[in-house]
């Protein structure tokens, strides 16, 4: 094929990926937008088989293969998955594209002649730049993404892992890459390579080691945009349009919702990434607290929001804990019969990533135009005669708003207190992930309903019904 | 004047895709952050171009064999993101319902 014309047809793949990002505007869009993705994918792969020539039966048959064992794979995964298991997924999803990127790397520095690179051993300086930041990139996002994938799955705990002089450690693993990366320039050994990978997926680990479940959010979003990065960087080395702008996309994605995640924590980026936030669970749990707290049944809870004009569901990552989605909605529906108005306020960082919540709802079939964000929603709490708040803590702490020594002072809250009442599902008065008195738990409009969140609300269905 | 070097034009593509991701990433509504995520990683996954030109090699010598086999395990792991992501996205998108009017 044409060289001029696949360049032509890979910008066209780039834009049919811008097409599909911007149909996420808004739902009725976004499944076209989400076609328009698949065409431009479809269109670099079948480019691409084209433009690398003719090939061997072996060759045909390594490509069948991987994309039917790949394809397979994820086909399966993608219609198994449960949707609250979507922050794994994506975690693991960024693995992939991080060990995809190395591989990619590796195959470009042991055959640099098919990528139009220069010979082995005499590879241009700017595509050794290029690959070896791919590389380094590409490295750090797929163990980065391990461990996200495993904090986020349960198979390490949340709690932040601090290794004495990490930062010092992380900054020495940094410079050697930048040192090798010099170094390779010159020196053109596939060990050099090699130690930059190892480097990079130690650096992957210690850099996310540290930050605690809490903060997943913005790690998760800022793999994403890491994962783009590598991307970016390997289209470089390609010299692959597509790719680069693809890479770009996805990077700046990446780095706005960790932009958006960390504004809802009113966190800087850096506090973020230097971790260890929520390992202080202790800190000030020396006083034990014997404020007494109304406590109530389903059927207490299920009266009072038999009887409200007003209802504003708060979910929070309990929710999706306890899976207590699909019941949430069957309460809506009765609490709506009885001509009650239900609305949902979602905080940025409720769940454990962006729009977690909102997708959850969306699977019990709960109607998107029902569901809120904190600002547009939040002026609304003093009018609701009933705030039902279900596996959230911190995001409903007024505290944050009134005592400046507390650690979330400055974060943006919902303002639950306003609500007549505040029905507050908890499974005991433990603290959230902040190690954080929640002050509305003392209030005389607070009413804790302590059960599972799941089996609370099926009581109350069972009440209304 | 010097010829430019290629390099600066795809500098400048990329400079501009910054921007319109930017443009773009910022009016996606928050209620499809999840579905943003997939999806770019399905579409990041665009990266299996580089895994078919190394599958695609000609195997005269051994490095051009390591080549053609990081370039298949690069294509599974491309594809297992390809296809799931983007039929995930799917599922999520399939989901967002408006109010039914009665």
């Amino acid at each position: 094929m044409n060289a001029n014309l696949a360049a032509i047809l890979y910008l066209v793949a780039g834009v049919l990926f811008i097409q599909a990002l911007r149909g996420l505007s808004n739902p009725e869009m976004s499944r076209s937008g989400n076609r328009n993705g698949m065409i431009g994918m479809a269109i670099a792969i079948v480019t691409t088989l084209f433009a690398t020539g003719l090939k061997d039966p072996l060759t045909w048959g390594m490509i069948f293969a991987g994309l039917a064992i790949g394809g397979g794979l994820g086909a399966v995964t993608a219609r198994r998955i449960a949707m609250t298991a979507m922050p794994q997924l994506v975690a693991f999803f960024h693995s992939l594209v991080g060990l995809a990127a190395v591989l990619v790397a590796a195959a470009a520095l042991y055959s640099p002649e098919a990528y139009n690179i220069g010979l082995p051993g005499e590879i241009h300086t700017f595509s050794i730049i290029e690959m070896s930041l791919g590389v380094a990139v590409g490295a750090i996002t797929f163990t980065g993404s391990i461990i996200a994938f495993a904090k986020l799955n349960g198979n390490m705990s949340g709690a932040p892992i601090l290794l004495p002089a990490r930062h010092i450690i992380n900054l020495l693993l940094l410079g050697s890459i930048v040192g090798l990366t010099i170094y390779f320039i010159s020196a053109q050994e596939p060990w050099i390579f090699w130690a930059i990978t190892v480097l990079s997926l130690i650096l992957g680990f210690t850099l996310i080691i540290p930050i605690g479940g809490a903060d997943m959010p913005v790690v998760v979003s800022m793999l994403n945009s890491y994962s783009g990065w590598a991307a970016a960087l390997i289209g470089f080395t390609l010299e692959n349009t597509a790719l680069i702008i693809t890479g770009a996309l996805v990077g700046s994605s990446g780095a706005i919702l960790s932009y958006i995640m960390c504004k809802g924590m009113n966190r800087s980026f850096i506090s973020v990434i230097a971790g260890g936030f929520g390992g202080e669970v202790a800190a000030g749990g020396g006083v034990v607290e014997t404020r007494p707290v109304k406590q109530g049944s389903a059927e207490d809870a299920a009266f009072i929001m038999k009887n409200a004009a007003s209802v504003i569901i708060v979910p929070g990552y309990g929710m999706a804990v306890a899976q207590a989605q699909h019941a949430l909605r069957e309460m809506a529906d009765l609490l709506k019969k009885e001509g009650v108005k239900v609305s949902y306020a979602i905080h940025p960082v409720a769940g454990r990533m962006p729009g977690h919540m909102n997708v959850l709802l969306a699977e019990a079939s709960v109607p998107y135009d029902e569901v809120f964000e904190l600002e547009d929603i939040n002026s609304q709490f003093a009018q609701a005669d009933v705030a039902y708040v279900i596996g959230a803590n911190d995001v409903t702490n007024p505290s944050a708003k009134t005592n400046p020594q507390s650690p979330i002072y400055g974060m943006p809250v919902l303002d639950v207190e306003k609500a007549k009442t505040v029905l507050f599902i908890k499974r005991g008065m433990g603290s959230g992930y902040a190690g954080i008195e929640n002050e509305l738990f003392f209030r005389d409009n607070t009413m804790m309903l302590f059960a599972d969140a799941k089996k609370m609300t099926e009581g109350i269905v069972k009440a209304l019904g | 004047m010097e010829a430019i070097d290629p390099f600066i034009f795809r500098l400048s593509i990329f400079v501009l895709a910054c921007f319109v991701g930017y443009y773009v990433v910022w009016s996606v509504t928050p209620a499809l952050h999840t579905p943003l995520m997939s999806v770019t990683n399905a579409i990041s996954s665009v990266i299996v171009v580089g895994a078919l030109i190394a599958v695609s090699v000609t195997a005269l010598n051994d490095s051009a064999w390591i080549s053609k086999i990081l370039g298949f395990f690069a294509l599974i792991l491309a594809s297992v993101n390809i296809f799931g992501g983007f039929l995930v996205t799917q599922r999520m998108l399939a989901m967002y319902k408006k109010k039914e009017k009665k």
